[in-house]
């Protein structure tokens, strides 16, 4: 059992550094870097060129500076940005905590409702409850989301005012202020979110409940209800934690369409104002802090689930 | 699926034409097909049948209402809004019609490869997808899109790539699936060479995964660009594309928001079609996808 959890968790750390490879490797190869950028490209001359590399030492060799940049981000120093001469660590803070608040209030809202909706279907299978509530997630799960989004503001906020279609709040405010324009953002998060969990869940409540031992406390006279309650569901509900994590990394670093749509201060924008810009070092941070949440999450979802059952950690050995 | 009916030429056309029937007998298929090949005909038809040049800028119309004249209304531009929305699929289907293939093609091509010969170099391979996986989509295409430029010849291989490497994932899964089962032992014991066995078969068993995984993958892909089109990354102006109308009309929507509706039924229409289809194939094949999750 622990051999086979620090083994996933070596199979972690070594997808992070393939990563923070693929990365560097991605931003080297593509034409022009931070001074061509810096000094607006074709017209920079050639000593100001030299003289701004060699004060960013770009002029070193490529394993060198990917040392020193990894190592710096172990520590929490993702270097500097080439436009605002400011820290990207002090930029990127503010930004993911920001994304973090509108994934903390869509998960309140979409987990519930998705484990509940996705017992009511599977329990209900093929019967109206489920039809109807299939049905819509395939829409909310097919329509692209800032599709949804403008569909959303148009009836909420053009038609009947009741929520702010924009978020004008500023990136560094506290969170009250951030009310009630998040609202239509969490509301479009949670509906895509809740559609993709309670489609797992369904089908997870739909196989529990053909399985042999649903079978045999039913023919052993057990309660339907308890039945449900008591053998089905958390056997069904476990499968739901890898969904779960799925989207919590798909909160914190997919989100840039929804964030756009909404203007909302969070890190998906402040990537894609990064890229426009050529901030290369930017987006290098960003790229590498989102792709070890998404490790980090699956790896946290893994283990959870390996300890949870019993049947997987044997499963897992023999593989 | 029985394999003496996939050797034979003219039994595997049946079965492929027993396959379109189950998904066409099927509400799902039905609907999901009707609307894929309406917008395929549409994409192909709609430059000769649109009622508007979508280049005509009329000052008078901007963002003017519905009208018998123009049956959607004119955009901030004064152009015709309903020829826009007819015209507004072809890029984005000729873009994903190709890169879906290619996507498939090469993804699987790996897949099949590292399934079959496993081992260390497969132990790799498979960390690098994970690693590419893990980066949000959207910024692995941008940075290519904003260096390299918005072209076709730059959105086609881009999206081609990325959405290919998913695929070797599922491949490579198919492959370990089929490799363990009855009649791959069966042909091994009756001597049938290697590449015998991956060619009759190893190849048809994986490719009806491979053909369900390429119609979802042409759904993500289709919604990936216009997403990029949408952001102002696709398509350039004035060429329509509903991405791009969409972005467009939303900053007038809250005095002219009928502009947005062409483009939303039209793209949502074409999305949910292709992924109703999907769902009738995998039905019809046989395959489960309930438990797939979009990765």
């Amino acid at each position: 059992m622990l051999t086979m959890i620090l083994r996933r968790i070596f199979l972690g750390l070594a997808t992070i550094s393939i990563v923070s490879l693929i990365i560097f490797a991605g931003v080297e190869i593509l034409p022009g870097d931070a001074c061509t950028q810096y000094l607006e490209q074709d017209q920079a001359d050639v000593e100001l060129l030299e003289k701004c590399r060699d004060d960013l030492n770009l002029n070193r060799p490529a394993h060198q500076r990917y040392t020193e940049w990894a190592l710096g981000a172990l520590t929490g120093d993702l270097g500097m940005s080439v436009n605002g001469e400011a820290k990207i660590s002090d930029l990127v803070g503010a930004r993911f905590a920001n994304s973090l608040l509108l994934a903390f209030f869509a998960l309140l809202v979409g987990v519930p409702l998705a484990m509940l909706l996705g017992v009511i279907t599977g329990l209900w299978r093929d019967r109206k409850p489920d039809i109807i509530f299939s049905t819509i997630a395939i829409f909310a799960m097919t329509i692209p989301e800032f599709v949804s989004a403008t569909l959303l503001i148009l009836v909420f906020s053009v038609w009947l005012g009741w929520l702010p279609g924009i978020v004008l709040t500023s990136a560094g405010s506290p969170i009250s202020e951030f009310f009630p324009e998040i609202l239509l953002p969490v509301i479009v998060l949670s509906l895509v979110m809740t559609a993709h969990v309670m489609r797992m869940v369904r089908s997870s409540v739909i196989e529990v409940m053909a399985s042999d031992y649903v079978q045999m406390a039913t023919l052993k006279g057990v309660p339907y209800w308890q039945m449900v309650f008591r053998h089905a569901l958390p056997n069904a509900l476990l499968p739901a934690i890898n969904v779960v994590a799925l989207t919590i990394a798909w909160l914190l670093g997919g989100v840039v369409v929804i964030e756009v749509v909404f203007n909302y201060p969070g890190l998906g924008r402040m990537m894609i104002d990064a890229i426009s810009d050529r901030d290369l070092p930017v987006v290098q941070a960003i790229a590498l802090i989102v792709a070890s949440i998404y490790v980090c999450i699956n790896l946290t979802a893994d283990l959870m689930t390996m300890i949870a059952n019993p049947k997987l950690r044997t499963m897992y050995l023999r593989k | 699926m029985s394999t003496a009916a996939l050797t034979e030429n003219p039994a595997k056309r049946q079965r492929y034409v027993a396959v379109l029937l189950d998904v066409m007998s099927r509400p799902s298929g039905a609907i999901g097909l009707s609307l894929v090949v309406f917008h395929v005909c549409l994409a192909i038809i709609s430059p000769v049948i649109a009622p508007y040049d979508f280049k005509l800028q009329d000052a008078s119309l901007m963002l003017s209402q519905p009208s018998n004249a123009h049956w959607l209304g004119a955009d901030h531009l004064g152009r015709d809004i309903f020829s826009r929305t007819m015209l507004g699929g072809r890029e984005a289907l000729l873009v994903t019609g190709i890169a879906t293939p290619l996507a498939v093609l090469w993804g699987g091509f790996v897949g099949i490869l590292f399934g079959l010969t496993g081992g260390r170099l497969d132990e790799v391979l498979m960390r690098i997808v994970d690693a590419f996986l893990s980066l949000p989509w959207i910024l692995k295409m941008l940075v290519l899109i904003v260096t390299f430029g918005t072209g076709l010849e730059v959105l086609i291989p881009t999206l081609a790539f990325f959405y290919g490497i998913p695929v070797i994932r599922i491949a490579r899964a198919a492959t370990h699936d089929v490799i363990a089962r009855d009649f791959v032992w069966a042909a091994k014991a009756r001597g049938h060479s290697r590449i015998s066995i991956i060619w009759r078969e190893l190849l048809p068993n994986v490719l009806d995964t491979l053909m369900v995984e390429g119609a979802m993958r042409w759904s993500w892909m289709l919604l990936a660009f216009s997403s990029l089109s949408f952001l102002g990354f696709g398509v350039s102006p004035p060429t329509p594309d509903w991405g791009l109308m969409i972005s467009d009309a939303r900053g007038y929507m809250s005095f002219a928001p009928w502009g947005v509706i062409g483009p939303v039924v039209a793209l949502s229409s074409l999305i949910i079609g292709i992924n109703l289809t999907a769902d009738a194939l995998a039905k019809a094949l046989g395959i489960d996808r309930a438990q797939k999750a979009p990765v």
